[in-house]
């Protein structure tokens, strides 16, 4: 068996070599000679067009006609068009781009400013808003904006459930909604509310929505141009590939610079990075500190490291209870002392979290409302402040009877080592070395923890089965969201349900100062409530803010020459509050980008050479078989 | 070995082995004549299929309701939603209705080709999977059928003249791809081709399937100027099981008497191997191919992931962690669907490649 295979040509029983053979080689290596040379000549011309002074003559003789366009590296695959079903990120800023709101959150310090309304004013029985809305403000299709499409939009999603999808909680509370006349809206609530500015409801366009039918499956991605009135108008859209928008030239504040913006879908981080470093896109978000940093040194690149509007805290387990006061879930009692979750607090080092683990894209964490929201940001006062201090913590703990024993473990009042849990999410890998950290500090002081990570935290989370849980929110300009959540009425109803709440932090107190929070419509009242409560959030001590994520973005300075960030001095670009970043982005001085995507580039022409290649070859050896085979014939 | 050599002598190359029917022996062996004998074969493999896939679709709706998580909860964390907000989608997703009526709604459905709705995406699972498939099969299609054709070439060399320099390049350098990370190895193409490296210019695009602005012929170009690296990667990575399984099963082969007749015959060499070694050594190999046909439904996670291809893999990752029901039953289904498809395929040929299958 060997010797028949390896030796092909000199064994006994092989054929003497075959005169094909020599000159079938020849004619092969003729054929891809021949073929090779015509490739590099149709090549050469076109190939230092593709290399680093990318296609810059063509650029420049296009620039007249070809319209402006950015192209901006997503990270997320649109859920839905429809604004009455998009939850993620990415469709609910593109819904920010295509339709007006109510109102807007100024550029600045994201304080309330007119958008589609222009003034408002509350009864002062304080249940009825009423909207002046502005007669300046066009659909994409030609007709007026009027205060009829805004009562109709909050009346679908009052009445039809399939409408209230993604945003029924904004009219919850809403009794009636009206328009009297085309300029005048009027909000009738059943409870006052403060958050009548900060309705986030895209308003849509009645006459063409009224059409639709099951709101619950319609997903507003067929017809285009998709009718709007935000700075900019959907034109295309391919499902986990791209949307593609037009600037809207009659949009009240001003068109935006660029004519057509198109947001691509890139599932992996690294290929962003290298889109942009290609120019195939023009800026990119969610970064690493790594992607960051090696993109600092880039030319015509910008990296912005901004404050973010996450915290990312500690949560401890009160012990879970539903609303009728009914206890499930498994957390350690030893957390219900105040002394023990104290002692956990003074141990951990912000700053090594935000040095290490954040590598300085971060910022330490205090109140909890990030600084960025710099009108309701509280810090703690030097008395009330847990600050690290490690001995301070064995210190609290052994006033408060946790002594160790003799393999250095802390001992809780049942006489058992002090074990502790702490719930992760498998997908973040900051929450894995933090772990690490606290896996360390929390063992100097005698206390044990296991890091559980998990792909999805939320079942053992709402059943109330963990100690500790690393914990996060993004904050909106209104904060009443993120304070909702630490309030009594939203636990759940019974153990199985689940309640808005985040921890089952259930404080009379804290309850007390939201129910004033929420009915208080002077702003510097209501803004001092909200910090007293972030002051008392702090003191029970079941949340503890680490530290503030920084968001890290990149973008050419080749293609936009400017941007706003919000805040304006220091902000970010990617998920603000309005949509000042793409409406105000200005295209740099060359006056298009380089348009790397698209036309017959040099590739496709060696992709040609290539399959005119594949082709003689095959028609070779075909030919080659034939006459062989004729050859064994004779 | 000697027992493979008995049928096989039959295949002489006047007759080509694929299109000549069972042999003179294997007729009076099929005591009910080979028409009714491959007849009751393939209504064997049918039925088989049929209640493989009925099979899956029972399967689908249970295996996926043991992953932990409510979709409802999931999908309602971190942004504000009222009790009746949360009580409205239960109803809608017909998650409020017993275990058991939900199974006897799926099934119905199912049997009339109708997946249920997505919750995440509020379409019709059926339209999702029908939107992504075409991508799918393009790309990991053109792949399969790239590293097949490149195995098996490469194999039959490898086998033929095993041993020598150019096998064990051959082999080591399918080995180490085989080894390497594919997203890895499309990350470093991307690096390198995209956006180009020293010398090499940056040809090809980073991701996606499109650049969305061609029409005609020019998109045909520019989806296969998006398919360039993705493809190659695939290639690299896969070609080697190919590779290996065609060397070893033509390597059994090569020891058998039949190709010392056909030698004695004097028959040149790459005559023996192609009309008389190959034909006998190809059953392993379309059985892979075919299993690797019956992945292309389910594409490449990683390699979709790293180079943005609008694909089913991507689909079923983003369906996984809400969980979204419905989506990943119906993935399920269609990925299980086509390697039993693909299966049933292969067993219906084994028959036309070698007579004695189905006997």
């Amino acid at each position: 068996m060997d010797t028949q295979g390896t030796t092909t040509g000199t064994t006994p029983h092989s054929p003497p070599p075959h005169p094909a053979r020599p000159r079938a080689a020849r004619r092969l290596l003729a054929t891809g000679a021949a073929v090779f040379a015509l490739l590099a000549t149709a090549a050469t011309p076109l190939s230092p067009a593709a290399a680093a002074a990318p296609q810059q003559p063509a650029v420049q003789a296009k620039a007249k006609a070809a319209p402006r366009t950015l192209t901006i590296a997503v990270a997320q695959s649109v859920d839905s068009l429809s604004p009455f079903l998009a939850t993620k990120l990415v469709s609910t800023s593109i819904h920010r781009l295509v339709y007006e709101y109510l109102t807007n959150y100024d550029v600045k310090d994201a304080h309330t400013i007119p958008a589609l309304a222009t003034e408002w004013k509350s009864s002062p029985d304080k249940l009825t808003w009423t909207y002046k809305i502005r007669d300046n403000s066009k659909w994409s299709d030609g007709k007026q904006a009027t205060a009829e499409d805004a009562a109709w939009t909050f009346n679908k999603m009052m009445t039809d459930e399939g409408a209230a999808s993604a945003n029924g909680s904004f009219t919850a509370n809403f009794k009636k909604v009206t328009a009297p006349d085309p300029t005048t809206l009027v909000v009738e609530l059943k409870k006052p509310q403060a958050t009548m500015t900060a309705l986030d409801v895209p308003i849509v366009p009645k006459h063409v929505w009224e059409k639709v039918g099951d709101f619950s499956k319609f997903n507003n991605d067929k017809d285009f141009p998709i009718v709007g009135n935000g700075p900019y108008v959907i034109t295309d859209y391919k499902p986990d590939q791209y949307v593609k928008l037009k600037a809207n030239k009659n949009f009240w504040r001003g068109a935006p610079k660029f004519d057509e913006l198109t947001m691509k879908y890139y599932k992996d981080g690294d290929a962003a990075v290298a889109a942009l470093r290609r120019g195939e896109v023009g800026f990119v978000q969610g970064l690493t500190p790594a992607q960051a940093a090696s993109l600092k040194s880039e030319k015509n690149i910008k990296v912005n490291d901004a404050p973010g509007r996450r915290f990312f805290a500690l949560a401890t387990n009160p012990g879970a209870k539903d609303k009728t006061g009914k206890k499930f879930g498994d957390g350690n009692p030893a957390l219900l002392d105040p002394a023990v979750r104290k002692a956990l607090f003074q141990s951990v080092d912000r700053k090594a979290i935000v040095d290490k683990v954040f590598q300085g894209h971060a910022v330490e964490g205090q109140g909890y409302i990030p600084p960025r929201f710099a009108e309701y940001h509280w810090k703690p006062s030097a008395q009330q402040q847990i600050a690290y201090d490690p001995a301070a913590a064995a210190k609290t703990l052994d006033d408060a009877g946790y002594k160790k024993n003799a393999d250095g473990k802390r001992l809780g009042k049942d006489g058992k080592p002090l074990d502790f849990r702490i719930l992760c999410h498998a997908t973040d890998p900051n929450d894995k070395a933090v772990g690490k950290y606290l896996t360390e500090w929390w063992g100097e002081l005698g206390i044990g923890l296991k890091v559980e990570c998990l792909d999805s935290v939320s079942d053992r989370w709402l059943a109330g089965e963990y100690d500790l849980a690393f914990d996060g929110y993004s904050v909106n300009p209104d904060p009443d969201y993120v304070l909702s959540i630490h309030t009594c009425a939203a636990l759940p109803a019974t153990p199985d349900a689940s309640g808005q709440t985040d921890n089952f932090i259930c404080d009379k107190q804290f309850d007390g100062l939201y129910d004033r929070q929420i009915v208080e419509y002077d702003k510097a009242r209501r803004t001092d409530l909200v910090k007293q409560m972030q002051s008392r959030l702090y003191d029970t001590g079941y949340m503890n803010v680490m530290v503030y994520p920084n968001a890290l973005e990149a973008y050419r300075t080749d293609q936009i020459k400017s941007i706003k960030t919000m805040p304006e001095a220091g902000g970010n670009i990617w998920g603000q509050d309005g949509y000042w970043s793409w409406w105000s982005a200005e295209p740099a001085a060359s006056g298009d980008t380089p348009d790397q995507d698209s036309g017959t580039s040099p590739a496709v022409w060696i992709i040609i050479g290539i399959a005119v290649l594949m082709i003689l070859v095959i028609a070779f050896v075909v030919t080659r078989r034939r006459s062989s085979t004729a050859e064994d014939r004779e | 070995m000697t027992a493979a050599s008995t049928p096989a002598v039959v295949r002489e190359p006047d007759g080509g082995p694929v299109k000549s029917g069972p042999s003179r022996g294997v007729l009076a062996r099929a005591a009910a004549g080979p028409k009714t004998a491959y007849l009751l074969y393939v209504a064997g493999k049918l039925g088989g299929a049929a209640v493989s896939l009925l099979a899956v679709l029972v399967t689908s709706f249970f295996l996926f309701r043991i992953i932990p998580g409510d979709p409802v909860k999931a999908m309602t964390r971190h942004r504000p939603v009222s009790p009746e907000q949360m009580a409205a989608l239960r109803r809608q997703f017909g998650l409020d209705s017993p275990l058991w009526q939900q199974f006897t709604d799926y099934c119905g459905k199912a049997l009339t080709g109708d997946l249920g709705v997505s919750y995440q995406f509020h379409a019709p699972v059926s339209q999702l999977i029908a939107e992504r498939f075409p991508a799918t099969l393009l790309l990991t299609g053109v792949a399969v059928v790239i590293y097949s054709a490149l195995g098996l070439w490469l194999g039959t060399r490898s086998a033929w003249r095993h041993g020598q320099l150019g096998d064990k390049l051959n082999t080591g350098v399918a080995l180490t791809l085989w080894s390497v990370p594919s997203f890895w190895l499309g990350l470093l193409l991307i690096i390198v081709f995209s956006v180009g490296m020293g010398p090499i210019p940056g040809l090809f695009p980073t991701g996606g399937m499109e650049s969305g602005s061609e029409t005609g012929f020019a998109h045909v170009l520019d989806v296969a100027h998006h398919m360039v690296l993705p493809v190659l990667t695939l290639v690299a990575v896969g070609y080697a099981q190919t590779l290996l399984v065609m060397r070893s099963s033509l390597l059994d082969e090569m020891g058998s008497d039949y190709l010392t007749t056909a030698r004695a015959k004097g028959l040149r060499d790459a005559l023996v191997r192609r009309k008389h070694a190959v034909p006998n050594a190809l059953l392993p190999t379309v059985t892979m191919v075919f299993i690797n046909l019956g992945h292309v439904a389910a594409g490449s996670i990683l390699v979709e992931s790293v180079f943005s291809w609008p694909g089913l893999g991507g689909l079923f990752y983003q369906a996984i962690p809400v969980p979204d029901l419905p989506l990943i039953q119906g993935l399920f289904v269609v990925f299980a669907g086509a390697m039993i498809l693909m299966n049933l395929l292969a067993d219906l040929l084994y028959p036309l490649l070698d007579p004695r299958v189905g006997r």
